[in-house]
């Protein structure tokens, strides 16, 4: 995301030749995200709470699913976070260590987050590109069919899924990509619908090349701008989707956890006086939430053309 | 008009009939029957009690019958795991209570984000804008299942004000934090749209005209801004009552207000296939007779909208 030191020296001979150069979309962008506070702060924070997700075990003091039977009920005198003890967040309410179950929970979050993300990107993109391409009676079907799709509430379909399935991370990542491309694929639409009468596109068209690498070459690069804004604020609704469906227990599975699970399991234990378990998960999740937000906006600052 | 409720009459019935033939079939390709469990049954009793719910049928027989009953009947079949009660009587005796917390969540996220909204955007840059937008910020972040157990913390644990959950008949101690928890976000967001929305309706010509032939203030706002202002905001409370409906399975279980959410989840521990099914296809009913509902609303209410 840095500009790296030969762009840093390139823009400083720039500067010296004091000639007039053309500036590309994308140093523009760059130079408008990074003149947005809220948004750098946020990245610097997303950046780090990764390298907690999946680095973190390095620095925990014990196994995820090592189970400290002496601490088994007494949790809430002796499970206490503390430095001594090596337990930095507490335990849990079997004994575990909190510190790396945060850690594993972190990581699986960001990641069904981002998986969620990428499949919207992928299918959304080229699907809503090939519907506004085409338009007319394929697009009239392609966009009904969203239609029709958007207006079924996929939680409960999801949960049906998983309970005739069996639960597993694999149903899990299947069921929110089936969800996520949605919204992408609507977006796209719109965005190829204003594209697709450019005259490059003209051109492409006029010169034979064949539709589909029209979409792959010449549209889909002119929609990434307004598909990374929306991804990354697709990840953050996919973090909360995911927590959703794990506090309710119908998500990851034990040993496995994620932030919606720990949640849960702090909900559960609120009466026993062990406020950790419920604070550090649900610390990470809004910071990693409003990270995600904020990067999203200041991406879409950067990125959006209509706010020039 | 007549013609465009048709039309939209003529998606909104397939998509329906999509959604019952999909939970069917989903049902059908679970591995495993209702009826094992660790102790093998008896072949005959196995084959008594898969006559007595119709399983022995062949597959296209079956979905028929299913979608046959439901159509026509609203009858989903008897559940699998409780012996004397059917899918009917669970939702008879759940969805009152979520429609009566659905129902004042949704007017609290409807009347109370459109006048933060609005007070917002009329009073741009003040202590008023930037309350409404901190507030519509936050609750961003603290989706329902987070806000839920913050509440109980405060409301019951610290303050002792308000019992923690159950539903004693509706009574409004019990009604006030599942409203809250179910509500926040979308007023949120109801707020945020209303506020944007508004800013853009007041700098319009048609707006300079009535203050400049001399309205009072109040009634530029009611007569002349409010209509397109909520324009957009209507298009949002589809989405809105989706993720409500689907909010009050959390609100269900953090709460124990004993709605269909807290059936629809136990069901799906004790893989109870035909309660799962049954409330999956009313809810999917609702969502899209609400978002007919919605359209038409909009259509109505837009003159610009073509049918």
């Amino acid at each position: 995301m840095f500009p790296d030191k030969a762009t840093v020296e390139s823009l400083e001979d720039a500067a010296h030749m004091a000639e007039v150069q053309g500036r590309s979309l994308w140093g523009d962008a760059r130079e408008r995200f990074f003149r947005n506070r809220a948004a750098v702060v946020s990245l610097v924070i997303l950046i780090c709470i990764a390298a907690f997700g999946f680095f973190g075990e390095f620095v925990a003091q014990w196994e995820r699913d090592f189970v400290d039977f002496s601490l088994m009920g007494a949790n809430a005198t002796q499970g206490v976070p503390s430095f001594e003890t090596g337990h930095y967040f507490g335990t849990d309410a079997s004994g575990r260590d909190l510190f790396a179950r945060v850690v594993q929970g972190t990581r699986i979050s960001l990641m069904v987050g981002i998986v969620g993300a990428m499949v919207a990107v992928i299918v959304g993109t080229l699907y809503g590109a090939t519907a506004g391409y085409f338009g007319g009676r394929i697009d009239g079907i392609m966009m009904r069919t969203v239609d029709v799709l958007m207006s079924i509430p996929f939680m409960f379909v999801l949960i049906l899924m998983l309970v005739i399935f069996g639960r597993s991370l694999f149903m899990l990542f299947l069921g929110i990509g089936l969800i996520s491309w949605l919204d992408m694929a609507r977006i796209a639409r719109g965005q190829t619908l204003t594209i697709k009468n450019k005259e490059f596109v003209e051109v492409a068209f006029a010169t034979g090349v064949h539709p589909l690498k029209i979409i792959l070459r010449h549209i889909v690069p002119n929609l990434l701008g307004i598909v990374i804004v929306y991804a990354t604020l697709l990840v953050p609704s996919m973090i909360i989707f995911e927590s959703f469906i794990s506090f309710l227990g119908l998500g990851v599975q034990e040993p496995n956890t994620s932030l919606g699970a720990l949640i849960s399991e702090g909900n559960k234990n609120i009466g026993n006086g062990t406020p950790w378990q419920l604070a550090f998960p649900l610390g990470f999740f809004v910071v990693t939430i409003f990270a995600f937000f904020f990067v999203g906006d200041g991406l879409r600052d950067a990125l959006d053309p209509k706010d020039r | 008009m007549t013609a465009y409720i048709i039309r939209r009459l003529a998606v909104a019935v397939p998509t329906l009939l999509i959604l019952v033939i999909l939970s069917f079939i989903l049902m059908y390709a679970a591995p495993g029957g209702p009826f094992n469990s660790e102790r093998p049954l008896p072949p005959q009793v196995l084959a008594n009690l898969e006559a007595k719910y119709g399983l022995d049928q062949p597959f296209w027989k079956r979905i028929a019958t299913y979608v046959w009953s439901v159509t026509t009947q609203f009858d989903f079949g008897p559940s699998f795991k409780f012996k004397d009660r059917s899918v009917n009587d669970i939702i008879a005796q759940g969805f009152p209570v979520t429609l009566t917390y659905g129902f004042w969540s949704f007017i609290v996220a409807v009347v109370v984000g459109v006048s933060l909204g609005a007070a917002a955007a009329i009073r741009q840059n003040s202590w008023l804008d930037y309350l409404a937008v901190g507030i519509s910020v936050g609750a961003q972040v603290l989706p329902n299942f987070v806000l839920g157990p913050i509440l109980i913390i405060v409301f019951t644990l610290w303050l002792g004000i308000l019992p923690g959950g159950g539903w004693n008949g509706g009574q409004w101690q019990y009604l006030v934090m599942p409203v809250i928890a179910l509500s926040t976000s979308y007023m949120a967001s109801i707020a945020r749209i209303t506020r944007s929305s508004m800013l853009e309706v007041l700098n319009t010509n048609f707006i300079r005209t009535a203050r400049a032939k001399g309205l009072s203030p109040a009634r530029v706002i009611w007569k002349h801004a409010l209509k397109p202002t909520m324009l957009p905001v209507i298009s949002y409370l589809g989405p809105a009552f989706v993720g409500m409906i689907t909010g009050s399975v959390v609100v269900d279980l953090i709460f124990s207000t004993g709605g269909i959410g807290q059936f629809f989840v136990n069901s799906a521990f004790s893989r109870d296939y035909s309660v799962i099914m049954g409330i999956t296809i009313l809810v999917g009913s609702l969502t899209i007779l609400f978002n007919l509902v919605v359209d038409i609303l909009y259509a109505w209410i837009d003159p610009k909208i073509r049918y």
